[in-house]
């Protein structure tokens, strides 16, 4: 069963379409690439999907259940986990308290919350877990993190929440070669356990890691299907695979 | 938030020594004068969980005060402060609730303006209705002091001292209640709310449901340090709810510093000490105390606190 199920998602600003009618489903163990060229509506569509904005029209469905129009932080306690374009963190924080508190969101119920933080084993330990797994070992504050750094604590923290679903908007860019391979060893994990849609730019990286795909160009898929096929669909290739192919 | 590391628990223990031991060597006018102090800081740190554990920045807290206040006046007079203290803190919770509910639908400068428009309605209440007793105020009974069936009979010449003292004993039993809720999971959700709403959210907090209950919480502080007031001073006044008295609060978290927890203690001190030592040497009092809140501003940005040795951050 797919873990997200979107169904004719559209998303109007004004008189401007920014997603239309956009459907596609992703299972755990699935990674699906989102791509298209600025603007396409890539990062409206996960602004939908984690709660950001509502959608216009359309449904989307969570584990079979309807969660259209839910808020953000309902969401985020139903499974569903982001990084975001721009980095987004609490930048005056440490870095470890930044996982932590991401960590204590999940099932944040209010008879745990006059639990001494520091004495709150469960959420301490997810944070360590996290970090380790995204390998992030720098202490300190969240802001003096390099751009490759920040960027992973944002995986961290999505992962220290427990998701099912995890919407990972251009997780890799401006990271240097070196961080990025390290960076697609470690969604390829991720999405063994995880359905992740991922937006990015760096072809050859998509179609490396991917397992399905989306194209989208001025808000509607253009194509969908596996990366072989989406290699050789002549609309991809004529809208937007043009130019590098 | 920055509680007071070693050193600066010790410098403000000595100071709270310093008030306790004021009946022994300073004039009655001066216990008043710090009596009005304490519950001043009691007050400004009330608002400091709002300010500086959330960055929610209210122009209507002063109406929680006022509320706990009035307590005083609407409750049969000869209770024992046992049973009005709790009221007062409960009444001022009950308003803060619907205040809270609806003025969290917004953020910042929204949510300052929106506050202003709820404390000013309190306001009015109490100005323009007979509710509480007319627009130039009214004496109240002083609540008893009985605790657990203990009466204890406060003779006339000691009353300053006495209340001096329980308003001592008030302000550092909310200061250590409220340093323990930042060091709580909910104190630290707070913080990361205050650093970043959204992210809070996208994590997976109800930051609304968070904020309200923060909010209910400081009103009924709040409530505590006006039921206060009217008890010290035996008299109540629908001045207690103005703006002017919100706008006070903030500027002594201002003065004492929005980083830290015992900020707002500084601040209140050193308001009405300033106020004080203003009139001493001028008629102008005003004047010299705008002067000297634009030198704390323009050299202290972290307030009085950052005079403090450093402490510990919560939530860091």
């Amino acid at each position: 069963m797919s873990a997200l199920e979107a169904e004719a998602l559209t998303r109007r600003f004004g008189g401007l379409t920014a997603v239309a009618d956009v459907s596609l489903s992703i299972a755990v163990g699935e990674l699906h690439a989102v791509i298209g060229p600025n603007g396409a509506g890539k990062s409206t569509l996960v602004n939908l999907l984690s709660g950001t904005l509502p959608p216009s029209s359309g449904r989307f469905r969570l584990g079979g259940q309807d969660v259209t129009g839910w808020p953000s932080w309902r969401l985020a306690q139903a499974g569903i986990g982001r990084s975001f374009q721009r980095t987004n963190v609490l930048r005056e924080m440490s870095v470890f308290e930044n996982v932590r508190l991401a960590a204590q969101a999940a099932g944040f119920a209010p008879g745990l919350w006059l639990r001494r933080a520091k004495r709150a084993a469960a959420p301490i330990e997810a944070a360590r877990a996290a970090l380790a797994r995204v390998g992030l070992e720098r202490e300190g504050i969240a802001g003096t993190l390099s751009h490759g750094e920040l960027r992973l604590l944002e995986i961290a923290m999505a992962l220290a929440t427990h998701p099912r679903v995890l919407l990972l908007d251009e997780p890799l860019a401006g990271m240097g070669p070196e961080e990025g391979e390290r960076v697609a060893a470690l969604l390829k994990e991720l999405a063994r356990d995880h359905a992740v849609l991922l937006i990015e730019h760096d072809m050859d990286f998509v179609f490396a890691v991917a397992d399905s795909m989306t194209v989208m160009v001025d808000g509607r898929v253009l194509e969908q299907g596996t990366p072989t096929a989406i290699r050789a669909s002549d609309a991809v290739r004529e809208a937007y695979l043009g130019t590098d192919a | 938030m920055l509680v007071a590391g070693r050193t600066g628990t010790l410098l403000l223990l000595l100071g709270a020594a310093v008030v306790a031991s004021m009946p022994w060597w300073a004039s009655s006018y001066h216990l008043q004068l710090a009596s009005t102090a304490l519950v001043s800081a009691m007050f400004a740190l009330s608002l400091q969980l709002l300010v500086g554990g959330a960055g929610m920045v209210s122009l209507g807290h002063a109406a929680f005060f006022g509320v706990g206040a009035y307590a005083v006046y609407l409750l049969p007079p000869g209770l024992s402060i046992g049973l009005t203290l709790p009221a007062a803190a409960l009444l001022a919770g009950v308003a803060a609730l619907p205040v809270g509910a609806l003025s969290l639908r917004t953020r910042g400068f929204f949510f300052l303006m929106v506050t202003l428009a709820f404390g000013q309605m309190l306001f009015f209440l109490f100005h323009d209705t007979p509710l509480g007793g007319g627009k130039d105020g009214v004496f109240v009974t002083r609540p008893a002091f009985e605790i657990f069936g203990l009466l204890w009979e406060v003779p006339r010449r000691q009353r300053a001292q006495v209340l001096l003292w329980v308003n001592l004993g008030l302000l550092i039993a909310m200061y250590a209640a409220l340093a323990a809720l930042m060091r709580t999971l909910f104190g630290h959700a707070l913080l990361g709310i205050r650093a970043n709403e959204d992210r809070m959210q996208a994590l997976g907090y109800d930051t609304r449901r968070i904020k309200l209950v923060a909010f209910v919480i400081a009103g009924a502080l709040a409530g505590i340090s006006g039921h206060m007031w009217a008890m010290t001073e035996a008299f109540v006044n629908p001045e207690f709810l103005s703006w002017h008295r919100s706008a006070e609060a903030l500027l002594m978290v201002l003065l004492g510093g929005i980083g830290a927890l015992h900020g707002p203690i500084l601040g209140a001190f050193a308001y009405v000490g300033l106020g004080e030592a203003a009139t001493l040497i001028t008629e102008r009092q005003r004047l010299v105390e705008g002067l000297v809140f634009l030198a704390v501003v323009l050299l202290l940005p972290k307030g009085l606190a950052g005079l403090l040795p450093r402490g510990k951050e919560g939530g860091r």
